[in-house]
Protein backbone atom coordinates (compact mmCIF):
# COMPACT_ATOMS: atom_id res chain seq x y z
CA UNK A 1 0.00 0.00 0.00
CA UNK A 2 1.38 3.35 -1.03
CA UNK A 3 1.64 6.09 1.52
CA UNK A 4 -0.31 9.32 1.18
CA UNK A 5 2.68 11.42 0.16
CA UNK A 6 3.65 9.01 -2.62
CA UNK A 7 0.11 9.01 -4.03
CA UNK A 8 -0.07 12.80 -4.04
CA UNK A 9 3.36 13.19 -5.63
CA UNK A 10 2.38 10.66 -8.34
CA UNK A 11 -0.80 12.63 -9.03
CA UNK A 12 1.11 15.92 -9.30
CA UNK A 13 3.77 14.40 -11.59
CA UNK A 14 1.05 12.90 -13.82
CA UNK A 15 -0.67 16.28 -14.15
CA UNK A 16 2.66 17.97 -14.98
CA UNK A 17 3.46 15.33 -17.63
CA UNK A 18 0.04 15.79 -19.25
CA UNK A 19 0.51 19.58 -19.37
CA UNK A 20 4.05 19.34 -20.78
CA UNK A 21 3.26 16.90 -23.59
CA UNK A 22 0.07 18.72 -24.62
CA UNK A 23 1.86 22.10 -24.77
CA UNK A 24 4.76 20.55 -26.69
CA UNK A 25 2.45 18.95 -29.25
CA UNK A 26 0.62 22.25 -29.71
CA UNK A 27 3.86 24.10 -30.45
CA UNK A 28 5.18 21.42 -32.85
CA UNK A 29 1.88 21.33 -34.74
CA UNK A 30 1.79 25.13 -35.00
CA UNK A 31 5.39 25.10 -36.27
CA UNK A 32 4.38 22.76 -39.09
CA UNK A 33 1.35 24.89 -39.97
CA UNK A 34 3.66 27.93 -40.03
CA UNK A 35 6.11 26.17 -42.36
CA UNK A 36 3.29 25.39 -44.78
CA UNK A 37 1.70 28.85 -44.59
CA UNK A 38 4.64 31.29 -44.64
CA UNK A 39 5.61 32.83 -48.02
CA UNK A 40 9.36 32.32 -48.39
CA UNK A 41 12.31 30.46 -46.91
CA UNK A 42 13.50 33.22 -44.56
CA UNK A 43 10.14 33.49 -42.82
CA UNK A 44 9.81 29.69 -42.76
CA UNK A 45 13.02 29.51 -40.73
CA UNK A 46 11.38 31.53 -37.94
CA UNK A 47 8.66 28.90 -37.46
CA UNK A 48 11.02 25.96 -37.90
CA UNK A 49 13.59 27.20 -35.40
CA UNK A 50 11.73 28.85 -32.54
CA UNK A 51 8.42 27.04 -32.19
CA UNK A 52 9.62 23.51 -32.76
CA UNK A 53 12.59 24.01 -30.39
CA UNK A 54 10.17 24.96 -27.60
CA UNK A 55 7.90 22.02 -28.48
CA UNK A 56 10.62 19.38 -28.41
CA UNK A 57 12.00 20.81 -25.14
CA UNK A 58 8.54 20.54 -23.53
CA UNK A 59 7.99 16.94 -24.72
CA UNK A 60 11.43 15.74 -23.59
CA UNK A 61 11.03 17.39 -20.17
CA UNK A 62 7.65 15.64 -19.91
CA UNK A 63 9.28 12.27 -20.67
CA UNK A 64 12.00 13.02 -18.10
CA UNK A 65 9.40 13.81 -15.41
CA UNK A 66 7.41 10.66 -16.26
CA UNK A 67 10.46 8.39 -15.99
CA UNK A 68 11.43 10.08 -12.73
CA UNK A 69 7.96 9.71 -11.25
CA UNK A 70 7.21 6.13 -12.32
CA UNK A 71 10.61 4.42 -11.94
CA UNK A 72 12.80 6.93 -10.12
CA UNK A 73 15.15 7.02 -13.12
CA UNK A 74 17.01 10.31 -13.50
CA UNK A 75 17.80 10.15 -17.20
CA UNK A 76 20.48 12.70 -18.06
CA UNK A 77 20.31 11.77 -21.75
CA UNK A 78 16.96 13.49 -22.23
CA UNK A 79 18.25 16.72 -20.66
CA UNK A 80 21.36 16.38 -22.85
CA UNK A 81 19.10 16.05 -25.90
CA UNK A 82 17.28 19.29 -24.90
CA UNK A 83 20.61 21.14 -24.55
CA UNK A 84 21.80 19.67 -27.87
CA UNK A 85 18.66 20.83 -29.70
CA UNK A 86 18.97 24.31 -28.17
CA UNK A 87 22.58 24.47 -29.42
CA UNK A 88 22.17 23.01 -32.91
CA UNK A 89 18.86 24.41 -34.20
CA UNK A 90 20.20 28.01 -34.64
CA UNK A 91 23.35 26.71 -36.34
CA UNK A 92 21.46 24.69 -38.95
CA UNK A 93 19.02 27.57 -39.53
CA UNK A 94 21.95 29.93 -40.09
CA UNK A 95 23.57 27.52 -42.56
CA UNK A 96 20.34 27.10 -44.55
CA UNK A 97 19.68 30.86 -44.63
CA UNK A 98 23.22 31.61 -45.83
CA UNK A 99 22.97 28.93 -48.53
CA UNK A 100 19.63 30.33 -49.69
CA UNK A 101 21.00 33.89 -49.83
CA UNK A 102 24.07 32.77 -51.74
CA UNK A 103 21.91 30.93 -54.28
CA UNK A 104 20.16 34.26 -54.96
CA UNK A 105 16.72 33.62 -53.48
CA UNK A 106 15.06 37.01 -52.94
CA UNK A 107 13.12 37.77 -49.73
CA UNK A 108 9.35 38.13 -49.83
CA UNK A 109 8.33 41.42 -51.48
CA UNK A 110 6.39 42.84 -48.55
CA UNK A 111 9.21 42.22 -46.04
CA UNK A 112 11.81 44.86 -45.25
CA UNK A 113 14.96 45.50 -47.25
CA UNK A 114 17.71 42.92 -47.50
CA UNK A 115 20.12 43.89 -44.71
CA UNK A 116 22.59 41.07 -45.43
CA UNK A 117 22.95 42.22 -49.07
CA UNK A 118 23.59 45.81 -47.88
CA UNK A 119 26.24 44.57 -45.45
CA UNK A 120 28.03 42.62 -48.22
CA UNK A 121 28.01 45.71 -50.47
CA UNK A 122 29.35 47.95 -47.66
CA UNK A 123 32.11 45.44 -47.01
CA UNK A 124 33.10 45.33 -50.68
CA UNK A 125 33.02 49.14 -50.89
CA UNK A 126 35.27 49.39 -47.84
CA UNK A 127 37.66 46.80 -49.24
CA UNK A 128 37.96 48.43 -52.67
CA UNK A 129 40.21 51.49 -51.94
CA UNK A 130 42.83 49.48 -50.05
CA UNK A 131 43.63 47.39 -53.12
CA UNK B 1 -6.97 9.10 -3.35
CA UNK B 2 -6.43 5.94 -5.39
CA UNK B 3 -9.39 6.89 -7.57
CA UNK B 4 -7.76 10.25 -8.35
CA UNK B 5 -4.46 8.53 -9.23
CA UNK B 6 -6.25 6.11 -11.58
CA UNK B 7 -8.12 9.04 -13.14
CA UNK B 8 -4.90 10.97 -13.90
CA UNK B 9 -3.34 7.84 -15.39
CA UNK B 10 -6.35 7.40 -17.70
CA UNK B 11 -6.16 11.08 -18.72
CA UNK B 12 -2.43 10.57 -19.43
CA UNK B 13 -3.23 7.66 -21.76
CA UNK B 14 -5.87 9.70 -23.63
CA UNK B 15 -3.59 12.72 -23.97
CA UNK B 16 -0.79 10.45 -25.27
CA UNK B 17 -3.11 9.33 -28.08
CA UNK B 18 -3.95 12.99 -28.80
CA UNK B 19 -0.24 13.86 -28.94
CA UNK B 20 0.53 10.95 -31.29
CA UNK B 21 -2.25 12.10 -33.64
CA UNK B 22 -1.04 15.73 -33.52
CA UNK B 23 2.56 14.85 -34.34
CA UNK B 24 1.44 12.51 -37.11
CA UNK B 25 -0.60 15.35 -38.64
CA UNK B 26 2.42 17.62 -38.34
CA UNK B 27 4.60 15.04 -40.15
CA UNK B 28 2.03 14.82 -42.96
CA UNK B 29 2.04 18.63 -43.33
CA UNK B 30 5.85 18.65 -43.48
CA UNK B 31 5.88 15.86 -46.07
CA UNK B 32 3.49 17.95 -48.19
CA UNK B 33 5.88 20.90 -47.83
CA UNK B 34 8.84 18.72 -48.88
CA UNK B 35 6.91 17.75 -52.02
CA UNK B 36 5.64 21.20 -53.06
CA UNK B 37 8.48 23.42 -51.74
CA UNK B 38 9.27 26.01 -54.44
CA UNK B 39 13.04 26.07 -53.84
CA UNK B 40 15.58 23.62 -52.47
CA UNK B 41 16.18 25.44 -49.11
CA UNK B 42 12.44 25.20 -48.36
CA UNK B 43 12.73 21.44 -48.64
CA UNK B 44 15.83 21.50 -46.41
CA UNK B 45 13.92 23.43 -43.70
CA UNK B 46 11.05 20.95 -43.82
CA UNK B 47 13.42 17.97 -43.59
CA UNK B 48 15.16 19.50 -40.56
CA UNK B 49 11.83 19.94 -38.79
CA UNK B 50 10.85 16.36 -39.69
CA UNK B 51 13.91 15.21 -37.73
CA UNK B 52 12.75 17.19 -34.70
CA UNK B 53 9.25 15.69 -35.02
CA UNK B 54 10.67 12.14 -35.09
CA UNK B 55 12.58 12.97 -31.88
CA UNK B 56 9.29 14.02 -30.29
CA UNK B 57 7.66 10.77 -31.47
CA UNK B 58 10.43 8.72 -29.82
CA UNK B 59 10.03 10.69 -26.58
CA UNK B 60 6.27 10.10 -26.54
CA UNK B 61 6.80 6.39 -27.30
CA UNK B 62 9.08 6.10 -24.27
CA UNK B 63 6.17 7.40 -22.15
CA UNK B 64 3.65 5.10 -23.83
CA UNK B 65 5.61 1.85 -23.40
CA UNK B 66 7.14 2.63 -20.01
CA UNK B 67 10.85 2.29 -20.75
CA UNK B 68 14.07 4.29 -20.54
CA UNK B 69 15.79 2.50 -23.43
CA UNK B 70 14.57 4.97 -26.05
CA UNK B 71 16.59 7.87 -24.62
CA UNK B 72 19.67 6.90 -26.66
CA UNK B 73 17.43 6.82 -29.74
CA UNK B 74 16.25 10.41 -29.11
CA UNK B 75 19.83 11.69 -28.80
CA UNK B 76 21.01 9.72 -31.85
CA UNK B 77 18.17 10.97 -34.08
CA UNK B 78 19.01 14.54 -33.04
CA UNK B 79 22.69 14.19 -33.93
CA UNK B 80 21.98 12.51 -37.29
CA UNK B 81 19.37 15.13 -38.22
CA UNK B 82 21.82 17.96 -37.41
CA UNK B 83 24.59 16.38 -39.52
CA UNK B 84 22.21 15.77 -42.41
CA UNK B 85 21.00 19.36 -42.37
CA UNK B 86 24.57 20.68 -42.33
CA UNK B 87 25.48 18.44 -45.28
CA UNK B 88 22.44 19.58 -47.29
CA UNK B 89 23.15 23.26 -46.54
CA UNK B 90 26.78 22.97 -47.56
CA UNK B 91 25.85 21.10 -50.73
CA UNK B 92 23.35 23.83 -51.67
CA UNK B 93 25.92 26.54 -50.96
CA UNK B 94 29.06 25.21 -52.67
CA UNK B 95 28.05 22.20 -54.74
CA UNK B 96 30.42 19.92 -52.81
CA UNK B 97 30.25 18.60 -49.25
CA UNK B 98 33.92 17.73 -48.66
CA UNK B 99 36.22 20.10 -50.55
CA UNK B 100 39.71 18.66 -50.90
CA UNK B 101 41.68 21.66 -52.14
CA UNK B 102 42.64 23.63 -49.05
CA UNK B 103 43.48 27.17 -50.02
Amino acid sequence: MLSLIEIWSNIIINILVILFILVGTFFILSASIGIVRFPDVYTRLHAATKASTLGIACILIGAFLFLYGSHGIVSGKLLLAVVFILLTAPVSAHMIARAAHQKGIKPYLKSRTDAYEDAIQNYNKKKQPSK
Amino acid sequence: MNDLLALTEQILQVSLVICFIGIAASLILLLYQVMIGPTQPDRAVALDTMGINIMALAGLLSISIVTSKLNDVVLLIGILSFLGTLAIAKYLEKGVIIDRNLE
